[in-house]
């Protein structure tokens, strides 16, 4: 039995150790706001946090896991940047499909809780590794800065 | 699924009901159309039907069928189309509540199963949820607000001209006395909907919704939160994960295996064999070997601990490197099946002032939607229940019946929110494979998922193409001559043994329906044959069509040293309505040629308004440029500069995209703007990184390290999106979803060529700017 804390709480889960904690959130605790997409840390769609940065779920094995702070999408909004993501991404429009977004947008959150007031070139640096099909970037870009209370561009 | 409604209560249907079907049995029925085959489904003595008409089962406009008002005035709006980030769950409901006359914030959405008996067509592609449902969904909502105007008239017994619906009440003018919609709900239902001719549909100038700009979702804040529920996202209790290991090549099969490791992988349940339906295989699955475990991540390491001796088949040897000499050589002769000829093409390039001629290759691309095809099946007292991230849910659930040898209402396809479709999730392959595990899992639910390497070995790829191109010019540098040839396996590939040439449809996708002045015009599709399962991919065959085209054009306008703007809107000749039979595109996708015509004036503004804003022309700087392409596709007018620097190792930066768009009346401008800025992206992608190879019969690319993507680093740092406005509502609508992705690719190679003087006629552009001269 593994002890998580995820969002502020504390869950057990029974899975080997070196089971992804991707799978972990969504297989076996039902979380399953942090999406699969490529398995291989190539898209960003399994973006959560451990003790505050950004990582890739999908290559994160629930032994790594165990004893950090883990934040998912589904805890992202009840902090102030978070919340202000969120909010920057509904006001823009951002998604499309969305199903990359949660990976986004915790990227963006790590991004912002780091560097308050990015760069292009950081938002870059930082988001380059969230895929989106759908091809939002330019609203990701907008939105990022709108949460970081610049003005965002058309 | 809950579908109660107090317009008119819905019971399940008993069982053993006789269905009446409403169309004639096509020889094609239940084929998922994507893009509509012309001529089917109909007598020969009937009259066309076009547009939503034409499409399997048709069109509904009835409130009892769409629209539920509960005590509390909590409107539920059912959507019939799925969801895959084009809007349909926010637009349709739009429509609907403004012509109902609804409080939007008091209205809810509900997705509809698959069950186009009841729902009227389901096939989300082509372009047109909107453009066919925009009319429906405004009578439907007029018909309930004219309900609900009558049951407050007869409540107050008061003439039906002094009451008014206003914002969720009706309002007796008079009194000033008003009743909720949730009031009068009951009483609404029971009325016969207002016969089409009686309904008053609203003045556009009134509209509160309909065309107004709100970048507000349906459903952006389960999105955002993580709430979510794709098709992926399923479960239910008891559920098992299933992953299957198929075959690499077309029409390979299982020769042998062995599960002995794979068996004592933690969690894992049971390994079996799928039958594979053998090519043409249509949305049949490819069969394999099925890994049923507790998760998916077992399931995962449980196929991965297979050993499988494949037998390939007759398309274990296909390499697309090969294939791409055999295409370009059959494009390189005259003597294929010509699909158009006006004049002499070839006599007027023989006696040509100045000839040019230029090749294009465009290679397969996978979908690769960031949520991977999955679908979760269950089968309960012989009922198959499915949530799909379906984007066709009838057709699945047909698929579903007949494998499952049960009739269609016993199985319920749930349509899920779809993280990206593009066309893949047209096909129902992975949604009957769900429901097969299950039954061999005694009916068990179980969640069948695809990985990423799933999807990009066993995709319906978009098909590889290769292009000829040649151009005769007058002494004054005007065309008098063209020819353009193209060999491409088609996607009939998927429904018939071994065609070899295009379909109407594809030859309707860019290819024949070219609207510029040419005397002497000649259209050649020499055979092609598929080596791997081909399929619908966002636009289609406009893809490669555009790419050549638009290409051309701009080379023929270098040569013939004019600017390349005015060259093309010299071609386009003067404004006229052209009707496409007349130029051999009898298909017009699906919709009456007197209804959409094409037209060149429209074509025209958008290449003029692009360019205006553009401020095509200017100087840059070296090594900096502008490319322009127009292209009409799925009755929609779209015309796109790109800005270009590349720097001297050859990587590009776009600094900005400049898109026009004609699409008729616009219902959600936000959307219409996401979609082109993401199909900018995604033509982009297809532009400059992504390709698929085949070796071996084998796609060679198993993830995003080798399939790749535009990323954000490389994404334009701006789009703007141009949209010309419709002069009004009666105007009819154009497609949104596709049109913007054609005309990316050859503007992006023309501000190249103006950029740095290189001309790229094959995609994907990867290092070819920094390859040595």
């Amino acid at each position: 039995m593994t002890s998580l804390q995820i969002n502020g709480k504390s869950m057990k889960v029974d899975a080997p150790a070196d089971t992804p904690l991707l799978w972990v959130l969504r297989d076996h605790l039902g979380l399953t706001g942090t999406k699969f997409g490529c398995g291989m840390a190539l898209c960003g769609a399994c973006t959560v946090h451990l003790d505050g940065a950004a990582v890739r779920a999908c290559q994160t094995p629930l032994s790594a896991a165990a004893g950090k702070r883990i934040t998912t999408i589904e805890g992202i909004g009840a902090t102030r940047v978070g919340k202000a993501v969120q909010n920057a991404w509904l006001a823009i429009g951002v998604p499309q499909c969305g199903y990359c977004q949660a990976g986004q947008i915790m990227s963006a959150a790590a991004l912002l809780q780091q560097n308050p007031t990015p760069s292009d070139a950081d938002i870059d640096g930082a988001m380059s590794g969230n895929l989106c099909r759908c091809g939002t970037y330019t609203r990701i870009r907008s939105a990022i800065k709108v949460a970081a209370g610049q003005k965002g561009d058309a | 699924m809950d579908l109660r409604t107090l317009i008119t209560p819905v019971t399940p249907r008993p069982s053993g009901t006789r269905r009446r079907t409403f169309l004639k049995a096509a020889p094609l029925a239940g084929l998922v159309l994507g893009v509509g085959l012309p001529g089917l489904g109909h007598a020969a003595d009937e009259p066309q039907k076009y547009g939503g008409d034409g499409m399997p089962h048709g069109l509904r406009d009835s409130p009892k069928i769409f629209v539920s008002i509960a005590p509390d005035g909590t409107v539920r709006v059912i959507v019939n189309r799925s969801e895959m980030g084009q809007g349909v769950r926010t637009s349709l409901p739009r429509i609907v509540a403004d012509e109902l006359e609804a409080d939007l914030k008091r209205v809810r959405v509900v997705q509809a199963p698959g069950d186009e008996e009841r729902f009227g067509n389901q096939d989300t592609d082509g372009s047109r949820s909107t453009r066919h449902w925009f009319d429906p969904m405004r009578r439907c909502g007029a018909a309930a607000r004219q309900m609900l105007e009558q049951a407050a008239a007869q409540r107050w017994h008061v003439p039906l001209d002094q009451v008014e619906a206003r914002q969720h009440e009706v309002v007796h003018k008079p009194s000033g006395r008003r009743l909720g919609y949730g009031a009068l709900a009951l009483a609404a239902a029971r009325l016969e909907v207002p016969p089409r001719e009686s309904l008053r549909l609203k003045d556009p100038a009134t509209f509160r919704y309909i065309g107004k700009n709100d970048p507000a979702l349906t459903d952006g804040p389960v999105i955002v939160t993580g709430a979510s529920q794709y098709g992926i996202d399923t479960r239910l209790p008891g559920m098992l994960y299933a992953v299957i290991a198929r075959p690499p090549v077309l029409g390979g099969k299982v020769r042998g295996f062995d599960a002995a490791e794979a068996m004592k992988m933690p969690g894992v349940v049971k390994v079996f064999t799928l039958d594979g339906t053998p090519p043409p295989s249509e949305f049949q699955p490819v069969g394999g070997v099925v890994v049923v475990a507790r998760d998916t991540w077992a399931a995962i390491r449980g196929r991965q601990a297979l050993k499988i001796d494949w037998d390939d088949g007759p398309h274990g040897s296909y390499d697309s490197t090969a294939f791409r000499a055999e295409l370009e050589a059959a494009v390189r002769k005259p003597g294929g099946k010509v699909v158009r000829n006006e004049g002499d093409a070839y006599a007027a390039l023989a006696g040509a002032a100045k000839k040019l001629e230029a090749d294009y290759y465009v290679p397969h691309y996978a979908h690769a939607t960031m949520e991977c095809p999955a679908a979760t099946a269950r089968i309960v007292k012989g009922a198959c229940e499915i949530w799909a991230p379906s984007q066709s849910p009838q057709a699945a659930r047909d698929r579903v019946a007949k494998r499952l040898n049960l009739p269609a209402d016993k199985v319920t396809v749930n349509v899920t929110l779809l993280g990206g479709g593009f066309g893949r999730k047209s096909k129902a392959d992975f949604v009957v494979e769900a429901a097969l595990v299950s039954k061999a899992m005694d009916g068990r639910p179980v969640k069948l998922t695809w990985t990423r390497e799933d999807d990009l070995h066993n995709d319906y790829f978009h098909t590889v193409s290769a292009q000829h191109l040649e151009a005769g010019l007058d002494a004054n540098g005007k065309v008098v001559a063209w020819l353009h040839r193209s060999a491409e396996p088609t996607i009939v590939s998927i429904f018939a043994p071994d065609p070899k040439t295009l379909a109407p449809f594809e030859l309707g996708l860019g290819l024949t329906g070219m609207p510029y002045r040419i005397p002497n015009l000649r259209i050649e599709n020499p055979e092609a044959t598929a080596h791997t399962r081909i399929g619908w991919l966002r636009s289609v065959n406009n893809i490669q069509h555009a790419f050549a085209s638009q290409s051309f054009i701009a080379e023929v306008a270098q040569a013939a040293g004019k600017d390349h703007r005015e060259f093309l809107l010299d071609l386009l000749g003067p404004d006229r309505l052209i009707d496409p039979r007349q130029i051999s595109e009898p298909w017009n996708h699906g919709e009456s040629p007197e209804r959409y015509p094409i037209s060149t004036a429209r074509l025209r503004r958008v290449i003029e308004r692009v360019t205006q804003e553009a401020t095509w022309g200017r100087k840059l700087p070296p090594r900096q440029g502008l490319g322009l392409a127009a292209h009409y596709s799925f009755v929609t007018y779209m015309a796109a500069v790109v800005e270009v620097a590349v720097s001297p190792t050859g990587e590009l930066t776009i600094p900005r995209v400049d898109v026009a768009v004609d699409c008729g009346p616009l219902v959600n401008p936000d959307r219409v703007r996401s979609q082109i800025e993401g199909a900018c992206v995604m033509g982009l992608s297809q532009a400059v990184v992504s390709e698929i190879t085949f070796q071996n019969g084998r796609a060679q690319q198993d993830n995003f390290h080798q399939f790749e993507i535009v990323r954000m680093n490389a994404a334009p740092k701006r789009i703007v999106v141009h949209l010309i406005p419709a002069d009004s509502y009666d105007m009819p609508l154009g497609g949104v979803g596709e049109p913007g992705v054609p005309v990316i690719a050859p503007a992006l190679m023309n501000a190249i060529n103006a950029a740095v003087g290189k001309r790229i006629r094959s995609l994907p552009l990867r290092d070819q700017l920094s390859a040595p001269v």
